[in-house]
């Protein structure tokens, strides 16, 4: 770690106005980034503290495979003594659909709320970073920073007022739009301004060619921009995917509870039984709903990875 | 090579989701049988205390309650004669953070027809934002004839606004049949029998404790010590004492409270007699109150407090019976001559003025509907706060003895005070103040905390 310079930090490569002197600098610190990480000590201690991370997941997987007696009485650790004793019993109970729907009926609200929950501000502050970016006007910067501010707002002080004005003033009650349309307002800050700062990056000699070459901004933008941001759009797109496929306030406050339309989160929270007493298949309905956003992680991970460390033109 | 590994862990990854897909759609066509079997025992009831609400068919009454699966299958199955007759549907939801929603979507504007309320402490709260509607004059007559001692839980201000529902009886000291018989122990029949059965338990069982308790309930950790002291109040003070405690009328710290605590603390303090098969005094507080009773099955505990809805707690295949693996005792009075019975349910508020809901209320007040309710009755805990139902009509055991309990001429029945304090106390520093306790507070701080907390008005 001691061997990074101070000038490699992130923040300082995303603020510098791209002279022709900090690409080397960049060069330089990018090589010993790669150097600090490779070396042996480094690899140990991101190999212990992978397995520190990891190891509480790895018992919650064991548990959700033992009895209910079995998880009272000892440690997970026990159960590799007696692997007989694993049993498929959880995952079946949890996956017992409740008196009125079927877990599947879950599984698809679930894609049914996440989708347009992450295209719709993936869209919406795309052209807003747009704008912040590369279009000059009064006030540009203090409207950034108010939007970037409201980040600091946590949305649960939001929710009675926007159901308020969904029910009374919109007439939206409890549907599809609601949740959408909230998440869309929750997502917008901090996608505003990923996507403003990986924009901000591009050289401004692209636009000026296609303005030269007779573009609007919406050629601009759909033709040159979009395809070059789809790391910092597929980064983005991962973070607001896992937000609102693992989230439950704020459909519970919003959609509500009923089968024809809940999410899996709902159903997960709801396993344990009116008392409590089904515990045991929490974390069977963990790894269940847990399936799908580990599976587009891993198909997404290089985006993510490319999206993170380096913007547009340079991945 | 780097890039090859994840991609074809995706790929098992899918073919897992895949999998478990198929395996939710067939777990949903066997359930569907069960449904449509609950459906052929629905009975025909007397359709005219309904018809004067008017033509209701199509209409749509939805309900929101703490009651989620598998408990809601009976649950919903019960309002099958109504909408048979009405042709109103019901539309069902239940969730356990209800108590929490039911707050936000009332002020949101987004409340639902009727809510079931498990504490008439949250009514009070919810009628103080004006949105609840009184019930109608066929309701309360209907509470009048079927619950009327349940009446005030459902009265906010002298108005009466909400029908009690379930219900259920906590004076309950569960226990092995099996156990007690082997060492010769009986069922006593006092308090002061209960202590010398704890103190002769001790003795004969030095490995094992007569005591196990737990507290640990997540945002409401410390409810079921309030209930060991609600319960052991209305025994040592009496029910007039213990009215005027949960309405302030004496201040928490009295007298007569601190005698209950310390009789509470002879067993719950006494390194003794607590906690079997968990360790020390103040494991009580991490214990989860879900685990606190199973000690008893493998004979590290032979007694536990808890109210007649523990019987769901026991493991699948336990014999909860008489002569079974399992049973539940009446936590003994002072002598026998009193009964106090400790107990709870929810209340069933409006949100809607319509015909169709009008209806609904009344007929979730009526004696018909809580027959119907013990008779699709699945796992238990069908218990209402009906007293015009035969009790034997109740096929679970633990159901059958708490409906017993609770229509017994002889007994006295109080409603567990912590629902009924103001939300501050009763879901707050009377839970915190009682963790405290058993992690080493003493009794007047712990009383003299709680006092200081209640809101002054």
């Amino acid at each position: 770690m001691s061997t990074l310079q101070p000038a490699a930090t992130p923040e300082s490569m995303i603020d510098d106005a791209v002279p022709p002197s900090s690409g080397k600098a960049k060069k330089t610190a990018t090589g010993d980034a790669a150097r600090a990480v490779s070396s042996r000590w480094a690899s140990l201690v991101a190999i212990i503290i992978a397995v520190l991370w990891t190891t509480p997941t790895v018992g919650l997987l064991v548990t959700s495979f033992r009895t209910q007696r079995d998880i009272n009485s000892s440690g997970w650790w026990t159960a590799f003594g007696n692997p007989g004793a694993f049993t498929l019993e959880n995952y079946r109970e949890a996956l017992e659909p409740g008196a009125t729907s079927s877990f599947s009926q879950y599984f698809i609200n679930t894609v049914v709320i996440t989708i347009p929950a992450v295209l719709l501000p993936i869209f919406l502050a795309s052209l807003a970073a747009y704008a912040f970016a590369w279009m000059p006007f009064p006030g540009r910067d203090a409207l950034f920073v108010a939007v970037f501010a409201l980040q600091i707002v946590p949305l649960q002080i939001a929710l009675i007022p926007l159901l308020d004005m969904y029910t009374n003033k919109l007439g939206f009650g409890a549907s599809y739009w609601s949740v959408w349309l909230s998440h869309t307002i929750f997502a917008l800050p901090l996608a505003t301004f990923l996507i403003h700062n990986f924009m901000r990056e591009l050289p401004g000699e692209l636009m000026e060619a296609a303005r030269v070459d007779g573009a609007g901004h919406v050629t601009i933008f759909f033709k040159i921009l979009l395809p070059l941001l789809t790391p910092a759009l597929a980064a983005f797109g991962i973070f607001q995917f896992l937000w609102v496929w693992n989230d439950l306030l704020v459909s519970l406050v919003f959609l509500g509870g009923t089968p024809d339309v809940a999410p899996v989160t709902v159903r997960v929270a709801e396993l344990a039984g009116t008392r409590g007493n089904a515990w045991y298949l929490l974390s069977a309905g963990a790894f269940i709903s847990m399936i799908v956003p580990v599976v587009v992680f891993l198909s997404l991970q290089r985006f993510f990875v490319r999206g993170l460390l380096a913007g547009g033109l340079k991945g | 090579m780097a890039h090859k590994s994840p991609r074809r862990t995706a790929k098992v990854l899918a073919t897992l989701a895949v999998v478990s897909l198929g395996l939710a759609a067939c777990g949903s066509s066997s359930d569907d049988g069960d449904s449509g079997s609950g459906d052929s025992a629905a009975t025909k009831i007397d359709c005219a205390p309904y018809e004067k609400f008017g033509d209701l068919k199509g209409k749509e009454v939805s309900v929101y309650t703490t009651i989620v699966a598998p408990e809601d299958g009976p649950h919903i199955a019960s309002y099958k004669p109504f909408e048979d007759c009405t042709g109103v549907k019901i539309k069902y939801e239940g969730s356990r953070e209800m108590e929490a929603q039911i707050s936000v979507r009332v002020k949101g504007g987004n409340a639902p027809d009727i809510a079931y309320l498990p504490q008439p402490g949250l009514l009070k709260t919810l009628v103080a934002t004006g949105k609840v509607i009184p019930a109608p004059p066929e309701t309360e007559a209907n509470v009048d004839a079927n619950m009327p001692d349940w009446k005030t839980y459902g009265t906010v201000d002298g108005k009466f606004y909400a029908a009690p529902l379930g219900a259920n009886v906590k004076s309950f000291v569960w226990y092995s049949p099996t156990a007690f018989k082997d060492k010769g122990y009986e069922i006593p029949k006092t308090w002061d029998e209960l202590l010398a059965l704890t103190d002769k338990i001790a003795t004969d069982n030095p490995e094992a404790k007569p005591w196990c308790a737990g507290i640990e309930s997540g945002d409401a950790t410390g409810w079921p010590a309030t209930d060991w002291v609600e319960d052991v109040m209305l025994r040592t003070a009496g029910a007039e004492t213990y009215d005027k405690w949960v309405n302030h009328e004496i201040p928490f710290n009295d007298p007569a409270v601190a005698t209950a605590l310390a009789e509470v603390g002879k067993i719950l303090k006494n390194p003794k007699y607590v906690n079997g098969g968990y360790g020390d005094v103040k494991t009580i507080a991490s214990t989860s109150f879900q685990d606190a009773g199973q000690p008893i099955l493998d004979g590290t505990c032979f007694m536990h407090r808890q109210a007649s809805f523990y019987a769901a707690n026991w493991p699948e295949g336990t014999n909860v019976a008489e002569d079974g693996d399992i049973w539940a005792f009446y936590l003994p009075a002072k002598d026998e001559t009193t009964k106090p019975v400790l107990g709870a349910g929810e209340v069933t508020a409006a949100f809607r003025d319509a015909p169709e809901v009008k209806a609904f209320q009344t007929y979730l007040a009526s004696t018909e509907w809580a027959v119907e309710r013990a008779k699709t009755c699945g796992t238990g805990g069908c218990l209402t706060a009906n007293v015009n139902v035969d009790p034997t009509l109740l096929k679970n055991p633990i159901d059958n003895l708490s409906a017993t309990m609770l229509t017994d001429k002889n007994a006295t029945f109080r409603f567990d005070g912590s629902d009924l304090m103001p939300g501050a106390v009763g879901a707050g520093t009377f839970w915190k103040g009682m963790v405290n306790w058993i992690t080493g507070e003493n009794d007047k701080a712990t009383l003299d905390y709680i006092e200081n907390s209640w809101p002054k008005s």
